[in-house]
Parts: C-alpha cells; structure tokens; sequence
C-alpha cells in the first residue's frame, strides 16, 4: 500500500538497523560487506536474512496448500457428555461445575427474552450468542480478574462469568441513566472498567491490535514494577472479522514485540450471511497463526472443558519468557441469526440450523456430562430455567422504568474537558429546545433541560 | 553501488529541508535542479531566508522573552536546534520525566528517517523505542491499546501521506475511546501521533500531503501543527502530556531548514491557543506550520510597498482552535486572510471564514470578503508545486485585493 521508496530504500539506513549490542559487522561506511551474512560454502542452509533457517533444495516442488492436513480439534467431552481425553481432570468442584452451566443458561434464557423484546420494539437492536456459550462462559472462567479482556459483541458470556450482573447488561440494553456508557451505544455495546473489559465498538477486528497494545502496556508495566502480579490481555472476534488488516496487523505487531495476548476467535461457519468458504480457502484462521509465529490451537468451542483447558495453558504459555502471543480457534455454529436485523433463513436452511442445535450444543453437551455425574436432573433444569427467566424479567423492568441519562452528556467525554465550542453548541440546543417546548419530549430524560444548563 | 549512492543523495535532500524554496538560493548557482531555483528577477517570490527571519528565535534573549515559558525556563538558558532536534529534545524529556512514556513506528530505532528519534532507543532502551512491521493501523491500534491501559505512547507515522490506513482506527476508536466508555472513565487519552507533513520541494503525490482538516472533522482528536522548534518542543510535551489524543503534524521541510534557540529544560506550550506573531490594525492573516515563513515574506513586502500593517496569527492548534483570538483581530483590521498548503476546498480556511462570518460581532466588522490562499484543488503534482502551494506573490497580491475591495 506504501511506496516509501524514497528514504526507505537507501541502504545506509539499513546499516543502522541493526539492533544496538548485536555485531554490526554486515556494514562498514556505508558499504556491505556482505562476507559474513551471505552463504558460507558447502552451507545446506539458506542465510538470507528473512529466513534464515531454510534449508536449500534442488527439487522445485510449491509447498501445496491442499497437501497440508486439517489442523486437529481438541476436544475433552464429546457429543453425549463422554470424556474422550484420559489425561483430562476436572480442575472444579461439582458446585462450580453447575454455576458454569448456570451462567451459560442465563446467557441463552436471556439472548431469548431480549431477542423478542426488540421484536416488540421495546429494544432498538440485539444480538444473540446462542450456540457460542462454551467459548466466551469456558474461556473467562480461566482468567484472572485483572487479565485486560476486549470482545467483539458476540461474547456475552464472558460479561457475565467476570461478573457482569443481569441488571448490567439490562441498564446498557435500555441505555438509562445507569448505563455506564451514557446511552451512547447501541445495545450489546457493553463495557465494564471494574471486570477490565473495554467497551465493545462496532468496527469489526478493530479491537486486535489493541489487545496487542494493551498486552504489551502490561508487559512494560510490570517491568516497571515487578510486585505487580503478572497478567495477560485476550481478544474476542469472529472468523469474518480476521479478514479484515486489523487481524494481520495485530497478529504480526504481537508476534514481533512479544505480547502476553491470546487471541480467540470464534469460528461459528457465518459472517451475516457470508459462510466460511466465502470468507477464506486455508485451513480456518487456526493455519495463519502458524504463519505469524505464534503458537496455536484449534478447540471445540461446544466443549467447555476443552476450552477451558486451551485457554488455561495459552494463558500459562503466553506470560512465559517474557511474553508471547497465543492464537485459539474455536470451532463452533452460529445457532441464532446475526443480529435482530437479520434473518438467516434467507441464506441457509432452516433445517441446517435445527440440527445444530438438536445434535450438539454446549449447553446441552455439559448437562449430559453433568447429569452422567448425578449433578443435574430435569427437575433442576426446570426449575433453574424458571428462576433464571424470573431474574431475567425482574431486571428487564427494572430498566425499562429507569430515567435516560441528562440530556448534557450527548456533549460530555468527547475531550476531557468541554470545549468552549461544546459549551457554546450545549447553550444552542438548550435555547433551542426552550423556544419549541412542544417538539421534542424531554421527559424520560435526567433532569429534562436543566442538564443542559451550565 | 552507483545506484544506492543516488538513491541515499535523494534520501539525504528529501530529509533535509535543502531543497525548493529555502535552499534555492544556495543550491541554484550549482545544482542542475531547476525545480530548485527561482526567477532571477523575483522580488516576491525569493526563498524563505531562515536566519534572518523574525519568526525564528536567533538570539537565547528572544527565545527567552516569550511570556508563554515557566519563570524557571525563561531564567535558563537555550541551545541552537533545528526542528527534528527540537522533537528529539521533547521525546528525550518525555521519556526520561514518565516511564509510560513509548515512542514507536517505522524505522524510529535507528533514529527515524528523519533523524527524530536519534539515540533515543541507545538512551531509553529498546522496550521504549522500537520498530514496529509496516502497518499503520497495526502503529495506531497498538497504541491505542497502550494508551487504553494507562501507558503513553508516542506513534509515529513516517509520513502523513501514510496517515490512511490507519485512518478507521483514529476516526472510530482513538477518537470515540472516552466518550463510548462514559462513565467508566477509560480513554486514549495519552496517544500522540507524530506524522511528518507539507511540501517538501519534490514530494509530488505521496510525500507532500497536510491532511489536517481531515483530522478536524473527527470529534475527539486535538490536531496541532507547530511552526518553529521553540514552538516543536513546547507543543509536543504538551501533546504528550495531554489528556486527549492528539495528531502532531511536523512541517518536514522545516525539520533542518529552521533553526533557533531553544530553551533547555522541560517547558510546554499551551494547545488549541493562538499566538498573535505581529501586531497590525489594517490585515489580518491567519495560518499555522510552515507558510507562516512565507506569509512573513509577503507581509514585509506589502507592508512596505502598501504603507500598511498587517496582524500575523499563528493557530498553532487547527482543532479544537483558538477563535476567540482570530475573532478579536478581524474585529479590529476588518479583513482577513487565512493561508495553508492543503487544498482550499474543505480546508481550516473554510472553518475559519466560516467561523468569522457566523460571529455576530465579527462578521459586522468585516469590510472585505474572507480570502483563501491555499493549495488548490488537485493532488500535488512533482513538477508544479511551486504553482500549487501559497507563495509571496499570492499572498502579496491577495492583500491587495482585501485592500481593493
């Protein structure tokens, strides 16, 4: 994209390159000496500096992409709540085991009501996570509270098992007064400073080179101050938001600095309406890690356990040696359409989605394994559905009747400090507002006018 | 070899400043470069002489005069620099005075393409100053991240003309950071991004881009472009310590060309005011970076010939900017111009006269219309930047037209 061919190019630069301390002896004056960085006679390897562990060949053979075998899925539990890995031991009592399921249940009754409250427009807009519970619920539970985290929208699951309460996500959906973000945001933007987890945009995959950022923030900080415990960032995004620069971007800027970040995507099959082998032809984005230098792993996001136990060693291995990226592709389908503006019948068939959701599903692959164990019957899930849709509904209308927040903070945040234009256009649209009363309603509003005076 | 020795003799010329205008007088007796010349019968249109210029602080008694400084800077004493030294000098306080502090980019370990970032990874380390791949979204989200998690970063962007890429991550995330989070109170707040900017002489398509208005319009970005080193060293720290993200533009063509005392010492320089350069009651003209030289030029002639006294503003902050101060001096000369390399249409000169005309008290003042001189509104071409950038002649004849109307 950048033709900076002008200073880039000239060679002197490259002589300083070099990192500080490293033997500079590939330049003198300007000059390459190139005696000791090229081929040294009879070496079977290549010393190029771009790849400098590649072994010469003299069979022109491409390395075929279709030869390359499918990266494996890990998995832990199968289909009918069977552990099928001998190795694995469950690292939670049977209490925590079922306030795991419960949190992703709560998602899934909540993802139902919410979903048909916009379609009685009592909600502007939702977005459900149906069938991706196990990967935002598994990968959160294995995180440390003061590990960053940023989502892409789809990743309620991680709100709640951090702590995000029904009435949290009530107050952003209804955007009232006690909305953090102000009323600002669409639904499903939330965002929590105490649960470190930033705020959800829109802009897809822009959230990948923060996390790259953020995780090396906390590399650099805890330089500063060893005491400081140690700490990872992870990131949220689906298979379609990889297609974007950002991801490259990210992956490659986190590969180079050695960020302690773990990057998650969540492989549902759709971007909307775009399936997979529209969105790319490798071997998912499992493959690319591979190609940015950082290690990877492919998981079965409808196993909890398994994402679990991805998540936990990424987490181990990303703070090890100072830092390093890590890359988790979790495998799952998209059950819900993309958002309530979206109908998915359109592009794929009703029964396609039918038999996901009979055939395995995260919830229902950890209540087999949990009913296998005797920890949960029918009559627990009926009554845990009941109590849970009872909280949902309790909250729901609690925010409902909730005050907007004061008309003012349309103009606040936008700097630290109001500008005096954003003074002057506040003082415009109170005068405004107070010649034509009968025009706007200002009474679901904080403080009606008023806010708006300074 | 014979063609990387030409290839680092461009490197060389498009980096230091010594070319166009303020070195044509030098290089014109013996370069074949006849971009570099003027005519030899100008009287406007002569090269911008730095070292006698006033808007340049030649002796440490006026660089220490100016009333902006601490008490503490202005008892202390200067040293010559020119501009990139100047950046490099408010880098170095910035890294040695907060060890959030982090400067990064392109090429910015060795010292930057245009020597900026000299020593600094040496002096601070390189977890401090280093390279990051060749991608601008990745340079701005990376620091976004950073700034996200309370650290300072310090981008650079190797030249403005490369700002595009990165564009969706200062336009959607740096800028609406804070305001999204609301009462979580998180910004972006200690992001800087560094770019270099405006013509150079022969940086045609891609090396000579002042994309500031396009910052403007982005709710949540202080865009600031500073005119001299003295003023370089003040603006940056003050960027950098600034609780908002801030876009720094360089005048590239400055970073060697203008050289004054700097005061030694951290000092700031406040954002989004204006600074009055000359006193007039009959003109005013308001720019920012490097037309000022050019607009000081075309000041001394029209003054001079016109028997007249023109007010010079330097916005120093395009956004948010300093109205108050443009609106006091348009009150007073009723007629007023406002100058900038990047193309009219659109342009801070459109905000400005906008601006003017919309102020109740202004706007009765006004006895002549509001003059553009900018750039026009084309790409800027290799070979006919001298006839697409303001230069001494338009500006000089622009004043006469105020004056005519």
């Amino acid at each position: 994209m950048t033709a900076r061919f002008l200073p880039r190019a000239a060679p002197r630069q490259v002589a300083n390159f070099l990192p500080r301390g490293a033997p500079n002896f590939a330049f003198r004056a300007g000059t390459r000496a190139a005696s000791s960085i090229s081929q040294r006679p009879g070496s079977s390897h290549v010393s190029f500096p771009g790849a400098v562990k590649s072994a010469f060949t003299s069979d022109l053979k491409f390395a075929l992409s279709a030869d390359s075998p499918a990266l494996p899925t890990y998995r832990v539990v199968d289909q009918d709540g069977n552990v099928v890995d001998q190795s694995f031991k469950p690292d939670l009592s049977d209490e925590e085991v079922v306030k795991l399921y419960k949190t992703m249940l709560t998602i899934s009754i909540m993802d139902i009501i919410m979903f048909d409250a916009q379609r009685q427009g009592r909600l502007s807009f939702y977005m459900v996570s149906a069938g991706e519970e196990a990967i935002s619920v598994g990968s959160a539970s294995v995180l440390d509270k003061g590990d960053v985290v940023f989502c892409q929208y789809r990743e309620q699951g991680v709100f709640a098992q951090r702590g995000f309460t029904l009435n949290d996500f009530m107050n952003q959906l209804f955007a009232n007064k006690k909305d953090p973000g102000k009323g600002r945001n669409m639904p499903v933007h939330y965002g929590s400073r105490d649960l470190n987890i930033h705020t959800i945009s829109s802009p897809l995959a822009t959230q990948i080179p923060h996390a790259a950022g953020a995780a090396y923030g906390l590399k650099m900080q805890r330089m500063n101050d060893p005491s400081l415990p140690p700490r990872v960032v992870v990131v949220y995004f689906g298979e379609g938001a990889a297609s974007e620069g950002d991801f490259h971007a990210a992956l490659n800027i986190a590969a180079t600095r050695s960020c302690p970040v773990v990057f998650i995507c969540r492989n549902n099959g759709y971007a909307i309406s775009t399936p997979t082998l529209e969105q790319y032809r490798g071997d998912g984005i499992a493959s690319r890690g591979i190609g940015y230098g950082i290690d990877t792993v492919r998981v079965d996001g409808n196993d909890i356990w398994a994402v679990r136990e991805v998540t936990k060693r990424a987490r181990e291995m990303a703070l090890e040696d100072g830092g390093r990226p890590i890359l988790i592709e979790a495998m799952s389908y998209r059950v819900s359409h993309h958002s309530t503006s979206d109908d998915s019948f359109a592009y794929r068939a009703r029964v396609e989605v039918e038999d996901w959701k009979r055939r395995d599903n995260p919830i229902a692959r950890l209540r087999k394994y949990m009913e296998a164990r005797g920890l949960w019957d029918e009559s627990k899930e009926k009554e845990a559905r009941e109590s849970i849709r009872r909280d949902v509904l309790k909250a729901f209308s609690e925010a409902e009747r909730e005050k907007k927040p004061p008309i003012r903070a349309m103009f606040e945040d936008v700097y630290e400090e109001l500008t005096p234009d954003l003074k002057a256009q506040m003082g415009e649209l109170r005068d405004h507002l107070e010649k034509y009363p009968e025009e706007y309603d200002l009474s679901e509003f904080e403080g009606g006018i008023s806010s708006l005076r300074q | 070899m014979k063609q990387s020795i030409s290839l680092r003799r461009l490197q060389k010329t498009l980096a230091s400043g010594s070319t166009g205008r303020c070195a044509g007088r030098v290089l014109g007796a013996r370069s074949p470069r006849s971009y570099s010349t003027h005519p030899p019968n100008a009287r406007l249109n002569i090269p911008v002489d730095y070292s006698t210029t006033p808007l340049l602080a030649h002796t440490s008694q006026t660089a220490l005069s100016s009333a902006e400084l601490p008490p503490e800077v202005r008892n202390s004493t200067t040293k010559r620099m020119n501009l990139f030294q100047a950046i490099n000098d408010a880098l170095s306080i910035a890294l040695t005075e907060d060890e959030n502090v982090l400067v990064f980019g392109e090429d910015v370990a060795f010292g930057g393409v245009f020597r900026c970032t000299m020593k600094l990874a040496e002096n601070f380390g390189g977890g401090r100053v280093f390279n990051t791949p060749l991608t601008e979204q990745g340079i701005m989200g990376f620091g976004i991240g950073l700034a996200a998690e309370g650290m300072r970063p310090v981008a650079e962007i190797q030249f403005a003309d490369y700002v595009y890429p990165a564009f969706d991550q200062l336009v959607n995330e740096a800028a609406k950071f804070r305001y999204r989070d609301g009462s979580c109170g998180r910004s972006v707040g200690g992001l800087t991004v560094r770019m270099p900017c405006g013509g150079v002489g022969h940086g045609a398509l891609y090396h000579s881009q002042s994309p500031e208005s396009l910052f403007t319009h982005i709710p949540g970005l202080r865009v600031i472009m500073p005119r001299s080193p003295l003023q370089a060293k003040g603006l940056l720290l003050s960027a950098i310590r600034s609780n908002d993200p801030c876009i720094f533009m360089e005048p590239k063509i400055l970073y060697r060309a203008a050289v004054e005392q700097v005061p030694l010492g951290p000092y700031t320089l406040p954002l989004s005011k204006a600074e009055v350069l000359k006193q007039g009651k009959d003109v005013t003209i308001i720019s920012y970076g490097q037309p000022l030289y050019i607009c000081s030029s075309a000041i001394q002639k029209a003054e001079q010939d016109l028997g007249i006294s023109i007010e010079l503003i330097d916005l120093r902050t395009v956004y948010p900017w300093d109205k108050e101060t443009v609106f006091k001096s348009v009150q007073k000369t009723g007629r007023c111009m406002v100058v900038h390399e990047a193309m009219v249409n659109a342009g801070i000169g459109a905000e400005v006269a906008a601006a003017i005309q919309e102020h109740p008290e202004t706007f009765i003042r006004l006895e002549a219309p509001v003059a553009r001189v900018a750039g026009w509104s084309i790409p800027t071409p290799l070979l006919y930047e001298k006839f697409n950038f303001p230069d001494v002649a338009r500006i000089y004849d622009n004043v006469k037209k105020l004056l005519d109307y």
